[in-house]
């Protein structure tokens, strides 16, 4: 029981690391902010979580365990934000879309609409 | 009734979170969760029973598998080398029916987790939410796909 539950942290913990990894390239290749923050909250929490995960689980520890889930939770709750407010800040900058991108920015649209 | 479970289910956090389960330790948890439901006690509304609670675990359940998908498209799309020509970056106006902060927070934090979308802005008016959407495929599929998907599970819950 003991073995399997420590195997289980250690392929949390590498997989883990592969998604922070992954999201640390897509934050270099993607081409402009909007894009880099796709890959910075997606990749990056599910990375963070699953090393939380496999502390939890590598401590046999009901306490910690319990402190990582509940810094699981908090790590959802607030890499959203992180991004969120990046690309809000961005946008209302009037930082451009990256070159390949498609269709009419919704935001000069409604104000064309608002002003007809 | 109500809060007492509250107070409870806060002691025992409290206990997790300093990692203490004696006796003393949790009745200060519970002291401190009194004092702050007492202090949040107009922001703390009825909203129990077990039906929602299932909702609840529902949406939770399907929020975590939609988010290792989308972390799973994330690493696919970073790691091809025409990384460029892969996606078709846009943003997209999602009009929103739901209209309180918890819920636009929550539908917010959620479309940032899954798939091919971040969301940017909420307009002033509270009447669309502005959307980034990673590759692109049709304006209609991807507002279609947050309506009948996470808003109206969420508009459920909160109902």
């Amino acid at each position: 029981m003991r073995d399997i539950v420590l195997c289980l942290g250690g392929g949390c913990l590498i997989l883990g690391a592969i998604f922070t990894l992954i999201a640390a390239l897509g934050v270099i290749r993607l081409p402009d902010l909007y894009t880099r923050m796709h890959a910075a909250s997606k990749a990056g929490a599910v990375g963070g979580g699953l090393v939380l995960l496999a502390v939890g689980l590598v401590s046999l520890d009901a306490a910690v365990a319990l402190r990582a889930l509940i810094g699981i939770v908090f790590l959802l709750l607030t890499t959203p934000l992180s991004a969120h407010l990046l690309a809000r800040a961005s946008y209302l900058g009037n930082q451009p879309l990256g070159e390949s991108s498609v269709g009419v920015d919704p935001k000069t649209r409604l104000e064309q609409n608002s002003q007809a | 009734m109500n809060s007492a479970f509250l107070v409870v289910i806060l002691a025992l956090i409290w206990a997790g979170i300093s990692g203490n389960f004696s006796g003393l330790n949790l009745l200060f948890g519970g002291v401190i969760g009194s004092v702050a439901i007492f202090v949040l006690r107009s922001s703390v509304r009825d909203r129990g029973s077990l039906r929602k609670a299932r909702q609840l675990l529902g949406l939770a359940l399907l929020f975590l598998v939609e988010l290792l998908m989308s972390a799973i498209r994330v690493a696919a799309i970073v790691l091809r080398p025409d990384v460029k020509s892969a996606i078709r970056p846009a943003v997209v106006a999602v009009p929103l029916t739901v209209k309180s902060d918890a819920e636009i927070t929550l539908l917010a934090n959620m479309i940032t987790l899954t798939p091919g979308t971040l969301s940017i802005d909420v307009a002033e008016d509270r009447s669309v939410l502005y959307v980034h959407v990673l590759s692109m495929t049709s304006e209609a599929a991807v507002i279609a796909d947050i309506k009948t998907g996470f808003e109206a599970r969420i508009a459920e819950i909160f109902k």
